[in-house]
């Protein structure tokens, strides 16, 4: 009898044991101390989605403390605020203008934002991008601009080389980047179209596709659980933060069994400073009759907290989908789903027609970015934040509905 | 055994004469038409491969110019520079002849140079603008 009752308690605890493994719970504070001492363990989410094909969640959460997650692509939605400083006599810059491009001119006398896509009418294959990615290498940019003159602002016009040195702030401000997954591009017309997502071929004889798939940072935290405002994350080489939910912020989007939307949804703004940044993770790019942009370094660090998040952190590019549009038909008609597993693999199946695929963001620059992060949380450098707010959820998109203008 | 690439340009008349057949079972000569351009009763151009002896190639082309084609050899090729590359792969979606493609282990671009066939869509593609012809 008695041993019966101690085989029970034994069996009681042993369940209670491993409730509580299942429990296993991990702060944000506990992490960063293991990052301090130079212990934390930190995957890839390449690594971990390998590994989460023979460990479980639980082991997953016992094991590992920060997953790291990528993404270089071409981000239009990004831009710099730059204040030039003050010339004597000083001016207020009303029209300005960096190697010709236009930038704002709405923000007191010497402050500016120059956005990615705007360019130089001149020679539209340079941007905003390339005057950012100049003066990123160091090199002199013409400013030059003007102003109506006034008692406190004299000058009316000035024209001048500034460079990164010269510059007071250089602050890469993107109001939209690191789309949570994004449509495959084809185009059923019988003319070569020519889109940011690259130059899509007649007859769906080429499908372009732009996310890095289960090394996508908003795809391994699909409900923002440690992705928010102020999460601290790698931005362009430097350390920058998540300052907003980004433009057309979208979560009520069409998702898979596990929770993944299938189709472009959310998006971040990120800020971050430019002086301590890397021209290898800020690039210019023109896209043929298309227009400038600017691909981005993102990396972002998710603390394995729980076995939710290792979960989350585990998926694999066969688990996540996207949608196939066609560029070339107005409103872009789905015609179809396809998992980033079949994007790799070099064609795809849409409809019964065969399709080769091509990437148009960088999964090398990923992965790179991806292995840095890493390294820099296992050497103690890179300290996780917890977001100071969490999104909204339940969101979703305007269109702009045209009313009747008034054309007097 | 060599491989040589040549432009033909054929004139309006010349339509008519098998001449893909000749170079083959008089000259022994194995062809590769990598691009083609045929405007019916104007005039026509094709990018050939021809690979064969080198004296035979010689007098295939003799053949084709004795039949008032003109032939140019081709030198063109494409280059980029692969240290500024991002490897984002915008230039493997319009490579439909295979000589651009993503290595499927590590996601670098491949550049296979012999299959290339000129046709330059990689050019504009590239977003980093790294594409450039050489006429050398």
């Amino acid at each position: 009898m008695w041993s019966g009752y101690f085989l029970s308690i034994g069996a009681a605890v042993s369940i209670f044991l491993f409730h509580k493994k299942c429990q296993k719970m991990k702060t944000y504070e506990e992490i960063n101390l293991k990052i301090k001492s130079g212990k934390a363990v930190v995957l890839t989410a390449e690594e971990v989605s390998r590994m989460a094909l023979e460990v479980s969640p639980e082991e997953i959460v016992e094991k590992v403390d920060v997953v790291t997650t990528a993404t270089f692509g071409a981000m239009c939605s990004s831009g710099a605020i730059i204040n030039f400083g003050h010339a004597s006599p000083p001016i207020r810059m009303e029209k300005i203008n960096l190697n010709g491009v236009p930038c704002y001119e709405g923000l007191a006398a010497v402050d500016s934002y120059i956005g990615a896509t705007a360019c130089c009418p001149d020679n539209p294959a340079y941007g905003g991008a390339h005057v950012i990615q100049d003066l990123l290498e160091g090199k002199d940019v013409v400013l030059e601009a003007w102003g109506k003159g006034t008692d406190c602002y004299p000058r009316k016009h000035i024209k001048t080389t500034i460079n990164i040195n010269t510059i007071n702030e250089f602050i890469l401000f993107n109001p939209r980047n690191a789309y949570q997954n994004y449509n495959v591009a084809v185009n059923t017309t019988h003319k070569m179209i020519h889109t940011y997502m690259g130059t899509l071929l007649p007859n769906m004889r080429n499908a372009t596709y732009s996310t890095s798939g289960e090394l996508s940072p908003l795809l391994n935290d699909p409900e923002f659980r440690t992705i928010g405002i102020g999460t601290r994350i790698f931005l362009g080489g430097a350390q920058g933060f998540v300052a907003w939910p980004g433009t057309q912020f979208h979560t009520t989007r069409p998702k898979n069994e596990l929770g993944i939307p299938v189709t472009n949804a959310a998006t971040i703004a990120v800020i971050g400073n430019l002086k301590e940044m890397s021209p290898e993770y800020i690039k210019a790019a023109y896209f043929e009759k298309y227009g400038v942009s600017l691909f981005v370094g993102i990396g972002i660090p998710i603390p394995v907290l729980d076995v939710d998040i290792a979960k989350r952190v585990s998926v694999n590019n066969s688990q996540i989908q996207t949608s196939v549009l066609d560029y070339g038909t107005v409103g872009m008609p789905k015609l179809g789903e396809v998992s980033y597993e079949e994007l790799r693999s070099g064609s795809i199946n849409v409809n019964g027609t065969k399709i080769r695929t091509a990437p148009v963001s960088s999964l090398a620059k990923a992965r790179k970015i991806a292995e840095e992060l890493k390294l820099q949380l296992q050497c103690g450098e890179f300290e996780i934040s917890k977001p100071v707010q969490l999104f909204k959820k339940n969101t979703s998109l305007k269109s702009l509905k045209e009313t009747e203008a008034n054309n007097d | 055994m060599i491989k040589k690439r040549y432009i033909l340009n054929f004139p309006p008349e010349s339509g008519d004469k098998p001449l893909s057949y000749c170079l083959v079972k008089d000259y022994d000569i194995s062809i590769n038409i990598l691009k083609a351009e045929v405007y019916p009763g104007k005039r026509g151009s094709l990018l050939l491969e021809l690979q064969g002896k080198k004296e035979n190639i010689q007098k295939g082309v003799e053949y084709l110019t004795a039949q008032n084609i003109i032939c140019e050899p081709l030198e063109k090729r494409i280059h980029f520079q692969e240290e500024k590359c991002i490897d984002c792969g915008n230039c493997t979606a319009v490579c439909f002849a295979g000589a651009l493609t993503m290595d499927k282990v590590n996601w670098k671009l491949d550049f296979d140079k012999e299959k290339c066939v000129v046709c330059e869509l990689c050019i504009p593609a590239c977003p980093l603008k790294l594409f450039y012809i050489d006429f050398s």
